[in-house]
């Protein structure tokens, strides 16, 4: 398999994450050759094999749905780049 | 000599030595080796002897705990509130958590004390630390190797004598592969056994954190410390956590050890095969009951890994959309130019390659053919596994198949670095504990085992562990290129 700049794009698209034209043609060659790797999955036959959904079949386990303390909304935005009267600031979205 | 927790702890207790003025010793050796090895992203040196003298106080009133005043660093992807917490990467590069991880709470309580935050690849993705977006860290046996990775600087530190111990984590051989090419013992605990809250998402079905230190009693020592059911981790297990010291056993009768084949032909490097070989036969003497045994599935697990861990992160690291924390580009028109150009800056090219790969997998149209046909492929890895832990306690294999590489060497050849995992990835995927130690040397630079456990089997493999360290001794060994005269305990 391989893959095209213009494939190479569009999964950057999907990521939201941009690429210089550089990074689109080291991907597009590099890759390639680690899908190629996968391949040799197909070897193995998994007819009737459920997928692993945990490595020990364990179940999720939930606590008691009770308030408890939480971050202050001072912590919880503390870090942001951008914020204004304990909200986070962004440019338009639409 | 480097010392252990058991010995620090001796002293301490016996009041030889006050854990601030332990505390200022490794501070001190920090500052005399720290810019050959590059181990340590933050030092905090005020907030390890304010840790420091809480500790004494607690010594004074007779209130100990097995770490407690002991010096120790953390991986630079598990939170420490106040302090810095980078992953290594420029994304978070002046990020302050607003609170702990479950196992620094832990620690914090247990009266330890925090040198500083440790090197690593970026978002814990690499096996050498030359992914980190800051230096590389180097192997303390030979300052031109890498120390392995991801949690080099973790392993290079204990190493180097810079700390008693350290906490990594471990995803696919992380805590593993750096113990063996730096000469001490890492432990990867079972999926579930050590709480997850506050360690920053790699591949979340994956990941654990674990202990680097100088031996396996150490190794114990920690483990039980920070392991055990957390509310704030819903995959963590409500299992009892025993005391693992119980465990140390110098002595292997009754023991069923396999030795499974197929890792003996995934690139092992003759040398490494032969120090293996010795190493078997030393636990035969030890009276275990040794045999070969076939795990047909090992060749595939590192397709596997490598489709299930870069798809996972490429969800887990769609957090990073300079909003609300971490790097930000602000420049652009609008919120989806700004957050396209965070991210293309924000994180190094290994990261983008991974998160290539995972959003790749997952989307449309070949989710089937990638990421449900790589977690079919896991259940029949894991299966094997379980067929095989019906007749034995312990599985033994190489922890990687080479000793430490030269930096640089593998750097442009991202298929080449992922092979360096290729003993540790299967266990990852199965979710099992295991155990790197050290075996023997070659070329001068050390080479470590791996002992893989059953679920919840942490205890059979530091048996395993602890007699054959305490047969052999290779832990004793400590590099040249990095010691000095000046550094003897006072025991």
């Amino acid at each position: 398999m391989k893959l095209s700049p213009d494939e190479v794009r569009y999964v950057a698209e999907l990521a939201r994450m941009s690429l210089t034209s550089e990074e689109v043609e080291r991907f597009a060659r590099g890759l390639s050759s680690i899908l190629d790797s996968f391949d040799m999955l197909t070897e193995v036959n998994t007819d009737g094999v459920p997928p692993t959904t945990h490595p020990l079949s364990l179940q999720n386990i939930f606590r008691e749905d009770i308030r408890e303390p939480s971050l202050t909304l001072t912590d919880v935005v503390a870090n942001a780049p951008q914020k204004e009267g304990g909200f986070f600031k962004v440019k338009p979205v639409l | 000599m480097c010392l252990t927790i058991s010995q620090a702890r001796e002293a301490l207790r016996k009041r030889e030595i006050s854990s601030v003025e332990l505390t200022q010793r490794f501070l001190s050796r920090i500052e005399e080796v720290e810019g050959r090895v590059s181990a340590l992203v933050t030092k905090d040196v005020d907030l390890a002897l304010s840790m420091a003298s809480a500790a004494d106080e607690d010594i004074r009133e007779g209130n100990i705990s097995p770490v407690t005043g002991i010096p120790m660093m953390v991986k630079d992807v598990i939170l420490t509130k106040g302090t810095r917490t980078t992953c290594s990467s420029r994304m978070l590069s002046s990020f302050i958590p607003p609170y702990d991880a479950t196992v620094v709470e832990k620690l914090r309580e247990q009266r330890t004390v925090i040198l500083g935050k440790t090197n690593m690849d970026e978002f814990a993705m690499g096996s050498s630390t030359e992914n980190s977006a800051f230096f590389p860290t180097h192997n303390p046996w030979n300052l031109e190797c890498v120390p392995g990775g991801s949690s080099g600087g973790s392993a290079a530190a204990v190493a180097a004598g810079e700390t008693v111990y350290s906490l990594g984590s471990d995803t696919g051989g992380s805590i593993r592969q750096p113990a063996s090419f730096c000469g001490i013992v890492g432990l990867k605990p079972t999926y579930g056994r050590v709480s997850r809250y506050g360690l920053v998402a790699f591949a979340s079905s994956l990941d654990q954190i674990g202990p680097l230190t100088q031996d396996v009693a150490d190794s114990a020592v920690v483990l039980s410390a920070i392991s055990g059911y957390d509310p704030r981790d819903s995959t963590s297990v409500l299992y009892d956590v025993p005391d693992y010291t119980q465990f140390l056993i110098p002595d292997l009768r009754g023991m069923h050890i396999g030795v499974p084949q197929e890792y003996f032909a995934l690139g092992i490097d003759p040398e490494v095969q032969r120090t293996m070989q010795d190493a078997i036969w030393e636990m035969k003497k030890l009276g275990a009951d040794i045999s070969e045994t076939s795990l047909p599935h090992t060749k595939y697990a590192l397709s596997c890994y490598y489709i299930i861990a870069p798809s996972e992160a490429s969800a887990n690291l769609a957090r990073y959309d300079g909003v609300k924390y971490g790097f930000s580009y602000g420049e652009g028109k609008d919120i989806w130019e700004n957050m396209g150009k965070t991210r293309g800056l924000g994180f190094g090219p290994e990261v983008k390659r991974r998160i290539m790969l995972g959003t790749y997998a997952l989307s449309k149209g070949y989710y089937d053919a990638y990421y449900l046909k790589a977690q079919k492929v896991r259940t029949k890895i894991c299966q094997e596994f379980e067929e095989a832990f019906k007749k034995y306690d312990c599985l033994v294999t190489p922890t990687s198949p080479t000793a430490a590489f030269r930096l640089g060497e593998k750097v442009d050849d991202p298929m080449k670095m992922y092979l360096s995992d290729v003993c540790t990835l299967p266990v990852s995927i199965a979710g099992l504990p295991a155990i790197s130690l050290p075996c023997g040397l070659v070329h001068d630079l050390p080479v470590g085992m791996q002992i893989i456990g059953r679920p919840f089997g942490e205890g059979d493999i530091l048996h395993a562990a602890f007699a054959y360290e305490k047969a052999t001794k290779w832990h004793e060994l400590r590099p040249k290129d990095i010691d000095s005269d000046a550094w003897v305990t006072s025991n």
